[in-house]
């Protein structure tokens, strides 16, 4: 079990538990938290409706190109974003800290 | 007026497994689709992912179950309106629902079935405060005609095929100008179109802007100016006639959640004895109804349009019995 902090999109933080034995992705972890991340496609990187910032300086494994690929298609696109259903829960993201994008 | 049994909303799996399930009954189903072709997001989305979890099938491709699919239901001759969105619902005074399209369409039944998925896939667009302002008065987030941008100056944003392919046609003597605005310098497309992209780029027929975005949009009455904002020039303005935004399609709820049905989280609120809703002979089954346990889930799709078929028919004929036939006994006898 780890820690990780959300930060919806009224800036209120929420820290999460999260399990490392579940392959759960931060989407789906959002989602159980009942945060309003959408996940439609069910987290295959072909929506980008779980669009995210990575807030911590964590070394997230580098983005693939269905991720990259589904980000052309959002707004707001930082340096920073993710898709969460691409951030796997494991133990070395203790303390990760993720904005939610704004929707639109 | 196009009249049937049983009105489907929407042509994903649970949609046409409807049409089997109600074909075995004798009912007659018809079915509207904002998309141009069946099978809702497995078609439009993920037709060449692999799911595991349809009974009997350990492993089928999204694109060949909707193909199946429409193979199953065949022999009960379902009616397609496609292309078009479900807008308007109200009763005539036989108590039959009347269905208008966006596009004028008029479907009669008594009963309604929304198998709705996600909603209707519409074009994304980008978060520009101004931006309705300029719909139709030179920003279109579909190219339906290209002849329309002959002779004018088009911007076109976006990364994928359809940015690629739009901006190689229009650049081939049709637009005077093409501008292509992509957030960064991959392009998901093609191999060969992005090839081709950046060969126009060169030869000087596409100007080609890329680690840019559109931010702003401007003009009196109709578009006459984008403000681009580059990763690290910062912001310019590019004058222009048209600006198509192409970043794909995401599903709305639409014009269903004016239809009086009771809603919960973009979802449709159902009795889980017959998936009906608040209003009588109106059912809603698959991912777009929600009830406690509810699992999104195509099998779980299936099974509700098997159980509100039922009700339907129930419905439909208050006075007939209805006895449960097996196909293993009687096979599929179509219309």
């Amino acid at each position: 079990m780890i820690k990780v902090t959300v930060v919806d999109r009224e800036g209120h933080s929420h820290e999460l538990d999260a399990p490392t034995d579940m392959g759960m992705n931060m989407m789906e972890l959002c989602k159980s938290a009942e945060l309003p991340v959408e996940g439609t496609c069910g987290g295959m990187a072909m929506c980008a409706s779980c669009h995210m910032y990575l807030r911590s300086d964590h070394a997230l494994p580098k983005k693939s190109d269905d991720e990259e690929d589904m980000l052309d298609e959002a707004f707001h696109v930082t340096d920073e974003s993710r898709l969460g259903c691409q951030i796997h829960l494991a133990d070395d993201l203790d303390g990760l800290v993720v904005e939610l994008a704004p929707v639109g | 007026m196009i009249q049937t049994d049983i009105l489907i909303i929407g042509a994903g799996p649970c949609g046409l497994f409807t049409v089997f399930e109600a074909g075995l009954l004798k009912l007659r189903c018809h079915l509207i689709d904002a998309l141009p072709q069946p099978g809702g997001q497995c078609a439009e989305i993920y037709p060449k992912k692999p799911i595991y979890d349809i009974p009997a099938y350990p492993s089928i491709l999204a694109g060949d179950l909707v193909d199946q699919l429409m193979e199953q239901a065949e022999p009960f001759k379902p009616g397609f309106t496609l292309g078009e969105r479900a807008e308007t619902i109200v009763k005539d005074e036989e108590d039959q629902f009347i269905v208008t399209t966006n596009r004028g369409t008029v479907h009669c039944a008594p009963i309604i079935a929304i198998a709705g998925g996600l909603g209707c896939f519409e074009p994304r667009k980008p978060p520009i405060a101004n931006l309705p302002d300029f719909e139709d008065k030179g920003v279109e987030y579909i190219i339906k005609d290209p002849e329309f941008y002959r002779g004018k100056r088009v911007v076109i944003s976006g990364g994928g095929d359809s940015a690629l392919d739009w901006t190689i046609f229009l650049a081939d003597g049709v637009a005077s100008e093409v501008t292509l605005v992509h957030r960064r310098d991959g392009f998901r497309g093609h191999l060969d179109s992005v090839q081709k992209v950046m060969d126009l780029a060169e030869q000087g027929k596409v100007r080609l802007l890329t680690n840019a975005e559109v931010v702003g949009t401007e003009g009196d009455g109709k578009l006459e100016t984008l403000t681009v904002k580059h990763k690290s020039e910062g912001e310019m303005t590019l004058d222009t006639d048209h600006w198509v935004p192409l970043f794909g399609l995401s599903p709305k709820l639409g014009p269903i959640s004016d239809w009086n049905l009771n809603i919960s989280k973009n979802a449709i609120e159902v009795d889980t004895f017959d998936y009906s809703t608040n209003v009588p002979g109106i059912y809603a089954i698959g991912d777009i109804n929600t009830y406690p346990g509810k699992l999104k889930l195509i099998l779980c799709g299936f099974h509700e349009a098997t159980l509100m078929v039922q009700s339907a028919f129930k419905r439909i004929y208050p006075d007939k019995n209805l006895v449960l036939k097996y196909t293993t006994v009687n096979g599929v006898a179509g219309f």
